[in-house]
């Protein structure tokens, strides 16, 4: 036998069990580069941009891990925020001991958000997780309104109405960083993201991920298989708990201060809107979900000061009109795009959408109108909408958004066979191509 | 009443399942009023009786569905009444629903998979990919293809045909290899040729375990069953064997005669 025969054939071997590795992580290598690539995006690249992103990671791995209850194994959380928020306390005194000299990198911060996150998962959950449906979701409210209370009554641990501060920069060097940078801290948070998501994604392929999805469809039925649905339940709560935590730390490292609103009602209540305008069916859901509400908090909210009632609007529209989630949306469109008739679809879409703006721009008049007068009179009643000016004092341009609204809305009604039409041709004709494919 | 035609099996064994005084009633209305039953390992055993006579409601209380008001069961020699429904599964006892009771969303090989999954031991266990479970997939895929689902494998069950979700009913009930297994009333609004199809797979499930079920069709019943008892206003008024069982008046009064009626 050669030498080199037996130097390569272990090489070959390696070169073919990391080419098949690659081949089945291919969507975990391509998230990879994509977080890679983000921050220097042009329009990204910016502090700003990068702020953005951090933020939009932190909440990508918060919506996730609320998915985990939600669309994993059907409970409705109204106190996830818990979660979030102790695992960033945790954090922060994590950060603060480091700060005191503990030889500890900074990136490891985020453990200490996870296993406390864990903890009370594991503490609060086997309260809650007794019982599913409304009952579990009172549960839930009354422990985040008591873990809110107890922000306010322990100042020692959670440092009152100020929060807890730390400094990220203050810890040992790692290769050189001391993650004074906005761009550094991206990168810890993307890291965390990533393995997060691969974490909670490899939870739903276990056995007891799985029986998640059988307790939220029929936990009678699991129980008589040989589970016990409370403790099936449990698993899923702790593990929620557990990444909301680690997005809790995050947070600690990715802001330096932690406070009460971190377990608010408020932020329960936004993880919530998150996942579900994302979409619960999907593991991607709440990651979408997660980018576009943070994206229009962001920018929203420097445009208008009536930005939550926007995104209360979108919320309605998305569970109004895509019951499942922006995910599904897309999921909808993925089996029709192969189609010849799909270009029908989008022209029918063009259509739509012209009445469809002239009834946002009414719609936005309106609201922007109504909010200067009622809560803002001291600024006056002109203002700027968009790139004209209007007296909010006269009532043409009452009339006229109300005009826009309501004809945008009549048009819009009308536009909708059209759309109709073209769906049904294009799923008919994905409907017939599946047909063949399957008589093959 | 008791009649033991088996005797000397039943003295070398004890019996797969043993009921004694079951009593049980909902508010002031008694449904179940003292019933006594030993059913042999091994045993094919059938339950008939009219509508509303009780059927369900005692293997409800077998299964641990419902805790009885008062009396005693045992299973495989240990007592299980009031344990919870998935502790007397894992002691070796499955059932199936008279009224289908499936995971809807799940595909076909999920539903039988998570069925399999306790009693192969993976438990609550979240450090292993559960695709590679060898063993949880071939039980699976052996189940799948005894009830004929194979072709609709990743199909939501919730959209399967009823007679489809019957023969899902039934797969998810065996897939645990549980030792006695109590089918309510399998073959309930199938054709002849399906009813003969689950017949079939029933015959061979229960090889070699304990078989208790409830069946309205007397030809299913005659065929397969090795001992009958008729349970009537939550009484069980005879247990034989089935050629005895047709003979005997006091059951052609009770219920023969106004189901060949019917
Ligand atoms: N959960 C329950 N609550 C109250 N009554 C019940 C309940 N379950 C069954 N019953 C009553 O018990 C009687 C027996 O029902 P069941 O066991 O379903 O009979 P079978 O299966 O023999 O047709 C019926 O009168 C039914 O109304
Ligand atoms: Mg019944």
């Amino acid at each position: 036998m050669s030498g080199s025969r037996e130097v390569a054939a272990p090489a070959t071997v390696f070169a073919g069990v990391a080419m098949n590795w690659a081949n089945r992580h291919k969507q975990w290598l391509a998230a990879s580069l994509v977080l890679l690539a983000l921050p220097h995006v042009p329009g990204l690249n910016s502090d700003f941009g990068r702020s953005l992103l951090s933020q939009m990671g932190i909440a990508a791995v918060f919506a996730l891990s609320f998915n985990v209850l939600l669309g994993q194994t059907g409970l409705l959380s109204f106190g996830h925020a818990v979660y979030f928020g102790l695992g960033g306390y945790a954090a922060i005194h994590f950060m603060r001991v480091i700060n005191h000299g503990l030889p500890l990198p900074i990136p490891l911060v985020p453990l200490a958000g996870a296993a406390a996150g864990l903890l009370f998962g594991i503490l609060f959950g086997s309260v809650t997780t007794r019982r599913a449906g409304t009952i579990f979701a009172l549960i839930t409210l009354g422990i985040g309104e008591l873990v809110y209370a107890a922000t306010f009554m322990l100042p020692g641990y959670f440092g009152g109405e100020e929060g807890i501060t730390a400094s990220r920069t203050r810890g040992p060097a790692l290769f050189g960083l001391d993650f004074g940078s906005q761009l550094q801290v991206y990168y810890v948070i993307a890291v965390w993201a990533l393995i997060a998501a691969m974490l909670m994604r490899a939870f739903i392929r276990t056995p007891v991920g799985r029986m998640c999805n059988a307790v939220r469809d029929n936990p009678e039925r699991a129980a008589f298989v040989g589970y016990n649905t409370q403790r099936v339940r449990l698993f899923a709560f702790s593990v929620a708990g557990l990444f909301a935590g680690l997005a809790g730390g995050l947070h600690a490292i990715n802001y330096e201060i932690v406070a009460a609103d971190s377990v608010s009602a408020l932020r329960s209540g936004t993880v919530l809107l998150m996942t579900y305008i994302g979409g619960v069916g999907h593991f991607v859901g709440p990651v979408i979900g997660a980018l576009i509400l943070t994206w229009l908090q962001v920018s929203l909210s420097g445009y208008t000061s009536a930005w939550l009632l926007y995104l209360g609007l979108f919320f309605l529209v998305t569970i109004l009109f895509a019951p499942s989630g922006l995910a599904g949306l897309i999921m909808m469109h993925g089996s029709i795009v192969h189609t010849k008739a799909f270009w029908r679809v989008l022209r029918a879409y063009a259509i739509a959408l012209v009445p469809a703006v002239f009834m946002g721009i009414g719609a936005v008049i309106l609201i922007e109108m109504s909010y200067r007068v009622s809560t803002q009179p001291e600024l006056g009643t002109r203002m700027r909408i968009f790139w004209i000016t209007v007296d909010a004092a006269s009532p043409w341009p009452w009339i006229t958004a109300i005009a826009l609204l309501a004809g945008g809305f009549f048009v819009f009604r009308k536009t909708w066979p059209i759309v109709a039409v073209a769906w049904n041709r294009a799923t008919d004709e994905a409907g017939a191509v599946n047909m063949t494919a399957q008589r093959r | 009443m008791n009649v033991k035609p088996e005797a000397s099996a039943s003295e070398r064994t004890p019996p797969a399942l043993e009921l004694r005084d079951i009593r049980k009633s909902f508010g002031a209305t008694p449904v179940i009023r003292g019933v006594s039953l030993d059913v042999h390992e091994g045993e094919r055993h059938a339950i008939i009786g009219p509508n509303g006579g009780g059927k369900s409601t005692l293997f409800n209380l077998i299964s641990g569905r419902f805790a009885p008001t008062s009396g005693s069961i045992v299973l495989c020699g240990e007592k299980i009444a009031a344990l919870a429904p998935h502790e007397i599964n894992r002691r070796g006892l499955a059932r199936s629903f008279q009224i289908t009771n499936i995971f809807p969303r799940l595909s076909v090989y999920e539903n039988i998979r998570c069925s399999v999954l306790w009693s192969l031991g993976y438990k609550y266990c979240f450090w292993r990919g559960v695709d590679k479970l060898r063993d949880a997939r071939e039980r699976t895929d052996r189940i799948l293809e005894q009830i004929r689902l194979t072709t609709r494998r990743d199909a939501p069950a919730g959209v399967l045909t009823y007679a489809e979700q019957r023969a899902l009913e039934i797969g998810i009930t065996i897939a645990g290899d549980a030792r006695v297994i109590l089918l309510d009333e399998p073959t309930a609004g199938m054709s002849r040729a399906e009813a003969d199809n689950a017949v079939a797979l029933i015959r061979v499930v229960s090889q070699g375990r304990t078989l208790l079920m409830v069946e309205h069709d007397m030809g299913v019943v005659f065929n397969l069953a090795d001992r009958i008892s008729v349970l009537v206003y939550g009484e069980i008024i005879a247990t034989d064997i089935p050629s005895r069982i047709r003979r005997n008046e006091a059951v052609q009064s009770a219920y023969l005669g106004s189901a060949a009626d019917a």
